[in-house]
């Protein structure tokens, strides 16, 4: 409702038509289409189930995006709702896992919503207006000119980007006219927009499948019913009229040719995971059911002569001319395939073949292998990896898919991390474009993915077939996908001049496959400069980095160095030691935070070096794990600090660019934060804002931290603001009383370690490294916990010790261990003033000039003299010590050179013999000084 | 004198020359490094391995350098990167970043400057983008991206280090101290200053990132140790091209270095300050008096050098004041004397020169005011007198309360030399009460 007060027209939400069903238990009306008139306009916009819609959001020039699959209403009819399934803008992700992407998202680009953490069920009255949603197969480029149009590609589950599930995922619509379009048209089927995007058929998602079943997914189970008989729909329809959809598609293009990269594409394009899936599944049955399998080819091939056509001429090399001639049938039917093996019980004659035309897909790819001359010089590695995709058919289907997994779902980080060597290579983008490199790195790639693989698998001969499994192999995750293109290209470029133009002509050649990849490739880029204009004052991808080194690091050579290197500040402890109190306290308190979707404040204090940087850090690790692990709802972990910026003001900067990735000024930052916090938005993780060194945000009318701390406390926020000072009563002493009592009294202090906890603290790193005898720890630690209490002083120390032990290990006495003497040497060096020496080392003239401004300070009872003054002393001083006297320049260099030292202090220099001395060290230092020698 | 004609009637010893005048020349004003540090042997080893754990291990640290002023800090810090680059593994990895707290005088251009030194992604040419915010995350974006073992480790070195310490918030410190203590970029941080104080200067937070390392410069050569660093500095290398020469300008190094009377005038150098800079600027006045006619440095340069280094350098101004501005000076001394320290005005000098002037009842220094307050106004421009407070606009010129700037010394000793001083005028200044 509240809504309402935004809008600038008045919409009446009625639903049409009578309920379809009524819920006993819930008392509710479930409605098949809703229709929303704009007051003062006859016209009406009516809203099915099944129909993506705008939704209201906190930002009106980006509404939500959702798809509505039910519409129900209470008794009264006053109450209108809507079950949706969420789609999110790129604007939406989290800015830090944008990269996940590897590439720079479509400014219309949308992705499947499959978090746990929106609430499905929102106000049908903040339904603004239907909008197409067009999926867009995995690699498919953008198409320009629709402006309204939204694209989907992937699904986003607040961790990792997935190749969109083809049950899952809208329809690519057949006519973008036609907003309420039915389920259907997978990812990895999907083909490229340009013409062929209605061919896709639905593929279950193994993912999805499995959490579902586990009940991890928190999608309504009528979505759920929905979705599979949408599939199943879908799915029969499609195979029923594929002959027809190829026709109309080829009737569309110009010709045959021109039509193939298009299938080039797609089978290259089919998302990288579950393609490798489909080719295993389509292998294994292919092994049962060849003999079927041959017929419907035959068949298929007599059916379609056009694309065959086509394929055949230019797969004349391989063995199975059959198999390649029905390439272009296969990607229409590879998903069925899928559907297939994943749903058994839906096996149908028709459907029994598609397997078959699955396994097609790969063989299209063949020609690569047998038409360019590079790829018969790798011939030996990959018949290798042929081999064991070959193998791959052996093993029973339901295993085969276990292990397949592994690969198909690299993406997703959270699943299988273990079973997934890929993981970190594939989650990361690679920006680099060296060919060579990725060559190469794809090369050992395939070698490990060899090595893996071979176990198992006997090699088999068929040279042809093999090839598929090597393409998976190398598929299997995006990054390699890339890499693939790129070997691909180098086979282009090597290649013979005439047959590039050979396969120009025939379009199934891997070369026309390049072109369209890369042409698939090129709308990424584009996007890609529009989105990220940068700061108009950085150049263009300035990306921060520090070069890296040619040589590595040298890695710790004895024991005294692997001491040092785990004494360092830096090196991240297995645990922090000595906090297990405080770390349960804030633990629990985020956590109940973010269970309860609530916000709140809390106020850490602690003098320096008391570790409350880090026990926040790994509080935060920890329930980052949780949350990976599903034990709670996911959140958002974002962190400032207030040395780190240039004004107080840039927080608000800092904070929307880490939530959003929004460059802004400071003050349209805070507005744009404002809106964020204060408006209800249905689907909202809990953000937890750590703000390090608080007090440097202390403004003059404190609206920064007023702000920090009000934002918490908005219903809708849910932010959990952590906050870390020095200073236990920071809120009372720096703080205006509406500021403070925002606060909260949620406070938490450090103590500053005790000799024990530093003692242990240093154990636990060390861990069991035997490098320091146990007197010398104890004295570290009693030292420091003397003065100061700070962990970092007593690494510092410890390191330090640890070095004057290896110069000392000359002599032959040294146990190799850090005794009580390197330590009592580096407290020295650390602890002791420098002033006693100083003035010893002084010059004979200095050393008097001091003994005159002790002098004249007796004389005048005060603990301050006028240069003029003190010289005068100096003077007879000289006289007495038999030295010529000096000048009063001569006098005025001595002067300020015991004042550079800070040894006097003294007034500005230009004031020359009027300015004023003072000592900064205590007489009886100086004369104990001077005295001993 | 023409030094051309001279050489071309020399050349063999006006070449000579002009090769000592150039070798010297470098050693004294270019800060020519020593093969290695005399007497900071352990500084020298402890720096070197420190910033070398840093180049070829990746670890980060910070470290201060602490001495007063020409003791060979900076010196110190170039022997061991020159020591350290000699090193391939650490040559090819350090990235190295100097700031002085004197250039970069806030943290806007201390930014600016790292990132520009370090050919970071956002400098085009010489030139750096963005706004400070955005220079600060850009670096810290930087530095963070980094680890232990793959980036190329960054020396930063701090030349006076205590005045980045006033910087505001300490931003720059506190960010470089930070990616020192933890797992970024290796970093070390080289801060080099003359403050024995310096620790005291940084807030608590930068305070304890810091890992407290100082490496404290205070060498105490004894007065022969000095002597031969005089000789060594004086003397000709065994590769000077013409040997005769070269042994003979060293043995007249030698029998300087033993003349009682450069002796004295060293000892006395030695007394005022001990450090390796004012010895240098000693030694160069001595050099530029060498020329083809007086091949080598005698005592008597020696004297005339060390008489140009400690001469006063208010009493030279008094020299060439007017009598009549030596006569206001006197006056002011004299009331200084009357009324021990206290400020004066125009109005009471004019009368206390008054005084003198009756006295004397002859009419030769007898100036009208405007004379008098145009005289009172150029001293007090020389700065041998300033007004006691600035802010003292509203009163008149004649009464406004000025203080002496020369000690009585200074005066005596102007007077005593300056040239025809009138006798009356030093009888006037010497008497204790006019």
């Amino acid at each position: 409702m509240k809504y309402f007060t935004r809008l600038r027209v008045r919409r009446v939400y009625k639903w049409r038509g009578e309920p379809l069903t009524f819920n006993r238990k819930l008392k509710t009306y479930e409605y098949g289409s809703l229709a929303i008139s704009v007051e003062g306009l006859p016209k009406t916009t009516v809203i099915n189930t099944g129909q993506h819609i705008l939704i209201e959001g906190e930002d009106e020039d980006n509404p939500y995006v959702a798809k509505v699959i039910r519409l129900y209403g209470d008794e009264s009819g006053r109450q209108k709702k809507a079950v949706v399934q969420w789609f999110v803008r790129v604007s939406e992700v989290p800015v830090s896992k944008l990269k996940l992407l590897g590439r720079e998202p479509h400014p219309q680009e949308i992705f499947y919503y499959q978090g746990r953490s929106c609430d499905d069920e929102v106000d049908a009255e903040s339904i603004l207006r239907p909008v197409q949603v067009k999926r867009l197969d995995g690699a498919a480029p953008f198409p320009d000119g629709d402006r309204d149009a939204l694209y989907v590609k992937l699904s986003w589950d607040s961790k990792t980007f997935k190749v969109l599930d083809s049950e899952l995922a809208p329809p690519s619509c057949p006519k973008p006219s036609l907003p309420p379009s039915p389920p259907c048209s997978p990812p990895a089927a999907a083909p490229a927009s340009r013409g062929p995007a209605r061919r896709a058929l639905p593929t279950p998602d193994f993912a999805i499948m499995r959490r579902a079943a586990a009940g991890e997914v928190k999608i309504s189970r009528a979505t759920m019913s929905a979705r599979k008989a949408s599939a199943a729909e879908a799915e029969s329809l499609h195979s029923a009229t594929k002959q027809s959809a190829s026709k109309c598609l080829s009737s569309k293009r110009r010709s045959a040719s021109a039509r193939t990269p298009g299938v080039r594409k797609k089978l290259e394009l089919s998302g990288p995971e579950k393609t490798s899936m489909i080719r295993e599944d389509v292998l294994s049955r292919l092994l049962d059911e060849e003999l079927e399998s041959e017929v419907m080819l035959a068949q298929r091939l007599s059916a379609s002569p056009p694309q065959a056509l086509a394929l055949t001429h230019s797969l004349a090399p391989v063995r199975k001319g059959h198999q390649a001639a029905t390439a272009p049938g296969a990607f229409s039917l590879k998903p069925a395939a899928i559907v297939l093996a994943k749903l058994p019980e839906a096996d149908s004659p028709l459907s029994s073949t598609s397997p078959q035309q699955g396994d097609d897909v790969p063989e299209a790819r063949l020609p690569t292998g047998s038409v360019s001359t590079p790829r018969r010089r790798r011939a030996t590695p990959r018949r290798q990896e042929a081999a064991r995709g070959q193998k791959a058919t052996t093993p029973s289907r339901r295993k085969e898919q276990k292990t397949l997994k592994e690969p198909a779902l690299g993406v997703l980080a959270e699943e299988d991390s273990d079973n997934c060597p890929m993981l970190p290579v594939a989650a990361t983008p690679r920006s680099s474009k060296r060919k060579s490199a990725q060559l190469v790195s794809s090369r050992i790639r395939r070698q490990l993915n060899l090595l893996d693989n071979q176990l198992d698998r006997d090699s088999d001969s068929d040279g042809e077939d093999e090839f598929v499994p090597s393409r998976k192999e190398l598929q299997s995750s995006s990054d390699e996908d890339d890499d693939d293109d790129d070997e691909g290209e180098e086979d282009g470029d090597e290649d013979a001049v005439f047959l590039k133009k050979s396969r120009r002509a025939s379009t199934a050649t891997p070369r026309s496959k390049q072109r369209t990849r890369s042409s698939t490739r090129t709308p990424r880029k584009t996007p890609n400069k529009k989105v990220t204009p940068g700061t108009p004052r950085t150049p263009h991808g300035a990306t921060p980095s520090i070069p890296s080194r040619t040589l590595p690091a040298r890695q710790p050579a004895n024991v005294l160095e692997e001491a040092r290197t785990r004494l360092h500040v830096s090196s991240v402890p297995e645990s922090l030691p000595c906090r297990e109190q405080e770390f349960q306290d804030i633990y629990s308190f985020v956590e109940s935070k973010i269970v309860d979707g609530t916000g709140g404040c809390m106020y850490i204090s602690g003098v320096p070096g008391t570790g409350k940087t880090a026990t926040v850090h790994e509080v935060m690790r920890c329930l980052q794990h949780a949350a990976d692990v599903d034990e709670i709802p996911p959140f958002h972990f974002i962190e400032i600090n207030g040395m780190k910026m240039t004004d107080p003001h840039q927080a608000y900067v800092q904070i929307l660019q880490k939530l959003t990735g929004q460059k802004a000024t400071a003050d349209h930052a805070a507005a744009l934060l404002e809106k964020r916090f204060s408006n209800a938005a249905p689907r909202k993780e809990t953000t937890v804002l750590l703000v390090d060194e608080l007090d440097l945000l202390w403004t003059r009318k404190q609206n920064v931290m007023y702000n920090l701390f009000d934002w918490p406390t908005r219903r809708h926020a849910r932010l959990v603001v952590l906050t870390i000072a020095n200073t236990m009563d920071l809120p009372e002493r720096i703080m205006i009383n509406r500021v403070a009592s925002r606060l909260g009294l949620t406070r938490m202090s450090f103590q500053p370690y005790s000799f024990k906890q530093l003692q242990q603290i240093i154990m636990s790193r060390l861990n069991k490294v035997k490098a320091f005898e146990q007197d010398a720890l104890q004295l570290v630690s009693r030292k420091v916990a003397a003065l100061s209490g700070d962990a970092r002083r007593c690494l510092d120390i410890c390191r330090r010790a640890t070095e004057i032990c290896e110069h000392s290990a000359a002599d032959p006495s040294a146990s190799g261990l850090v005794g009580m003497s390197h330590v009592m040497e580096a407290l020295d060096e650390m602890f002791s003033s420098a002033y006693i020496t100083a003035i010893k080392c002084a010059s004979v003239q200095e050393q008097l000039f001091l003994r005159a401004v002790i002098a004249e300070f007796r004389r005048l009872g005060l603990e301050e003299a006028t240069f003029q003054q003190v010289f005068v002393q100096h003077q007879a001083l000289c006289r007495v010590e038999g030295l010529q006297p000096v000048s009063v320049s001569e006098g005025l260099a001595v002067c300020q050179r015991l004042g550079a030292c800070r040894l006097l202090l003294l007034e500005p220099s230009r004031l020359g013999v009027l300015q004023r001395v003072r000592l900064n060290v205590s007489q009886d230092d100086v004369l104990f000084a001077l005295k001993a020698d | 004198m023409s030094k051309r004609k001279i050489q071309e009637d020399h050349l063999l010893i006006g070449e000579c020359i002009s090769q000592v005048q150039e070798i010297l020349r470098e050693r004294f004003c270019h800060q020519q490094l020593p093969d290695r540090p005399e007497g900071l042997e352990a500084q020298h080893k402890h720096l070197l391995e420190l910033l070398k754990r840093t180049a070829v291990h990746g670890e980060s640290n910070s470290v201060l350098i602490v001495g007063p002023r020409g003791v060979g800090k900076t010196m110190l810090l170039k022997c061991v990167l020159r020591d350290l680059l000699e090193e391939k593994e650490a040559q090819k990895n350090l990235l190295q970043v100097h700031l002085n707290g004197l250039l970069q005088t806030d943290d806007r251009i201390a930014l600016k400057e790292i990132t520009r030194q370090l050919h970071l992604e956002n400098v085009v040419g010489d030139k750096v983008f963005g706004s400070f915010a955005e220079n600060l995350a850009f670096l810290l974006e930087a530095l963070k991206k980094g680890d232990r073992s793959s980036s190329r480790p960054v020396l930063f070195v701090l030349e006076e280090f205590d005045l980045f310490a006033h910087h505001k918030n300490q931003t720059l410190l506190y960010n470089l101290l930070d990616v020192s203590q933890s797992a970024q970029a290796p970093v070390a941080v080289v801060g080099i200053t003359c403050r024995l104080d310096v620790l005291e200067l940084l807030e608590k937070r930068v305070k304890s990132r810091f890992s407290h390392r100082q490496i404290h410069l205070l060498s105490n050569p004894t007065f022969p140790q000095y002597l031969a660093q005089v000789r060594t500095q004086l003397s000709l290398p065994a590769d000077f091209p013409d040997h005769q020469f070269a042994e003979d300008w060293n043995a007249s190094v030698k029998t300087l270095v033993e003349d009682k009377s450069a002796v004295d005038v060293l000892q006395r150098h030695f007394n005022s300050s001990k450090d390796f800079r004012s010895m240098h600027m000693l030694l160069m006045l001595c050099l530029s008096r060498v020329s083809v006619a007086k091949p080598a440095v005698k005592p008597a340069d020696l004297l005339e050098a060390s008489r140009l280094c400690f001469s006063d350098a208010k009493a030279n101004i008094l020299h060439g004041l007017s009598v009549l501005e030596l006569c206001l000076i006197i006056a002011m001394k004299h009331l200084n004397d009357v009324y021990e320290g206290e400020p004066f005005n125009l109005q009471m000098v004019h009368n206390e020169f008054k005084k003198f002037l009756q006295r004397k009842s002859n009419s030769m220094y007898n100036f009208e005011q405007p004379v008098i307050m145009k005289a009172f106004e150029h001293l007090q421009q020389l700065e041998l007198i300033r007004p006691l407070d600035s802010s003292a606009a509203r009163i008149q010129r004649e009464y406004q309360l000025m203080r002496l700037m020369l000690d009585h010394s200074q005066i005596m000793e102007a007077l005593q030399k300056y040239p025809q001083c009138p006798t009356d005028i030093k009888q006037w200044a010497m008497s204790a009460f006019s």
